[in-house]
């Protein structure tokens, strides 16, 4: 795989940086490796976000207007180590606390809880709602246990266009904790990405094969089924997520009349093209059990470099979440314009 | 002749030694993380080892638990991940719990070791069993218990045989929780590579006080 990059083991860093660079003054580089707003209001209840770099634009290129203030940046698909967790939680609070949220994996949920330990011997408020999306890495008795993917990218939205609004940290989490219950996520993964420093692929697979469920970063999911049209594989993707509405008792299931944000990510190299088509059948897909589509994002948001999949991605809305959603937001990862399309 | 203690100095230069045991031993901890693991293991401890190394050269510390704070943060910070999370938390829980002792005897060890392993299990949501570092730092906190009443020189020399042995024993164990914990049967036969780190460290420790 060719790659435009320098030195292998200063890629993290010198994307974080081209980042900044891209944001032209809205953002700066803080500390270690964390990007930060320029301008956080003071006696605004801070959003932290982050994780490790590689999937961009998430999760630093979430930081941005009625978004993130800050994002905690690890090196190539690794945990940001408590010491970045900690200069960007000092570099977003302003005194009103710091909500982290961020996709469930384990070096992330250790480093940044180090890092709320770290920031509450120097007296900074901090809570954490984590990320668990992926309805095919556990069973809903076991949320602890998912993984956060592209669910996570309406989720921040959510999040941060509430942390404009809310007066405590508390109502924050609230918010984003209401977000990730009703956020549900399946994918598909077609091809590996490569790891930049080796070149070597994230995982092995069968050409003909596809990993139903697979993780962003190769882990395991439900199995291997043989590769099959966009009108076959998305009801059967789809039916995961219903069927984990259905199944989990926090939450009720996806019922005619309910409204939903639907989001089709792209893992990297499945084209427009496709997600459009994996759309179109979605679209079916909701239509014929009454579910209303309420908005719809899609694009290449959560990507593992050149792997080749898709994702889709359910947040069921309420009254609440939609005036959030409403709010418009920029970033180099997401931006919308105030309202919703068709609305 | 036995040690009964260590100054502050004597703690610094210890973990320097164990620095470069373990930057030495990066291509035995990196073949023992490639069987059961992704293969970083050795390079990230090197990594570890190297800011550890930076961080207490030619320093002087105050207390005994600020020597073992100074490796648990500079590991963490410059590690990432799982393990840096990990080799932080065990350095920086014992070294705080000996609040400002200026000595390291028999008790301190036995009180690091105890509150940095209930500190990694706690992080790392693993117990003994779980085939991870736990099984070399469990059984070496327990034998520090018994014998830190002994010189430290004494009490370290079983310690490191205590977690000598808990290395051992994760060959035959199946990994439920960490690296290896997607291969299931198939870790057997092998030992972990936490716990193969962990016990370099202590064995690197041993021989410092008895030399």
């Amino acid at each position: 795989m060719k790659k435009l990059i320098n030195d292998p083991l200063k890629v993290a860093d010198e994307l974080v940086e081209g980042l900044v660079d891209a944001y032209n003054g809205e953002c700066q580089y803080v500390g270690t490796r964390s990007i930060i707003r320029t301008h956080i209001p003071e006696n605004k209840v801070a959003l932290l976000v982050g994780g490790g770099s590689g999937h961009e634009p998430i999760y630093h290129g979430l930081v941005g207007r009625n978004l993130a203030d800050g994002a905690a940046c690890g090196d190539i698909f690794a945990a940001p180590p408590p010491n970045i967790v900690l200069e960007a939680t000092e570099a977003v609070n302003r005194g009103k606390g710091v909500l982290y949220l961020y996709g469930n994996y384990a070096g992330d949920v250790m480093n940044f809880d180090i890092g709320a330990e770290l920031a509450d011997d120097e007296g900074i408020d901090v809570r954490t709602v984590l990320i668990w999306d992926d309805v095919c890495s556990a069973p809903p008795t076991q949320k602890q246990n998912r993984r956060g993917i592209a669910g996570l990218v309406p989720i921040v939205k959510i999040a941060g266009a509430a942390s404009q609004s809310v007066t405590t940290l508390a109502e924050l989490e609230a918010v984003a904790k209401k977000a990730v219950l009703q956020t549900r996520s399946v994918g598909v993964s077609m091809a590996p990405g490569s790891i930049p420093a080796t070149g070597k692929p994230t995982f092995d697979i069968d050409p003909d094969m596809i990993g139903l469920g697979m993780g962003i970063h190769g882990e395991p999911g439900v199995g291997e089924i043989p590769m099959a049209p966009a009108d076959e594989l998305t009801p059967r993707m789809l039916n995961y997520i219903f069927e984990d509405f259905e199944n989990d008792d926090e939450v009720e299931a996806l019922a005619a009349g309910d409204e939903v944000l639907i989001f089709v990510n792209s893992l990297g190299a499945t084209t427009m093209m496709e997600l459009l088509i994996a759309l179109r059948a979605a679209k079916k897909c909701l239509t014929e059990k009454g579910i209303k589509i309420y908005d719809v994002m899609v694009g290449p948001l959560v990507t593992c470099q050149e792997m080749s999949g898709v994702s889709f991605s359910i947040t069921r809305m309420d009254d609440e979440l939609k005036k959030y959603w409403e709010m418009p937001c920029q970033s180099v990862c997401f931006s919308k314009m105030e309202g919703r399309y068709g609305g | 002749m036995a040690k009964e203690s260590l100054s502050i100095n004597e703690v610094r230069d210890m973990m320097l030694a164990v620095a470069d045991k373990i930057i030495e031993a990066e291509p035995i901890l990196t073949d023992a993380d490639r069987a059961l693991g992704d293969g970083d293991h050795g390079v990230g401890m090197e990594r570890g080892m190297n800011a550890v190394k930076e961080a207490l050269a030619g320093q002087e510390f105050p207390t005994v638990g600020k020597v073992f704070m100074g490796v648990g943060m500079a590991m963490m910070s410059s590690m990432g991940g799982a393990s840096g999370a990990l080799y932080g938390t065990l350095f920086r829980a014992g070294g705080k719990a000996i609040g400002d002792a200026t000595t390291l005897t028999g008790k301190e060890l036995a009180v690091i070791l105890k509150e940095g392993t209930e500190g990694v299990m706690a992080r790392g949501e693993a117990k003994p069993g779980d085939k991870t570092m736990v099984d070399a730092l469990f059984p070496a906190s327990e034998k520090a218990s018994e014998v830190a009443d002994l010189p430290i020189s004494e009490a370290l020399v079983a310690v490191a045989a205590a977690a000598a042995a808990g290395r051992d024993a994760s060959e035959g164990m199946i990994a439920t929780k960490g690296r290896a914990k997607t291969l299931g049967e198939n870790s057997l036969g092998k030992p972990d590579a936490g716990a193969v780190s962990v016990a370099i460290i202590m064995a690197t420790m041993s021989d410092y006080a008895s030399a």
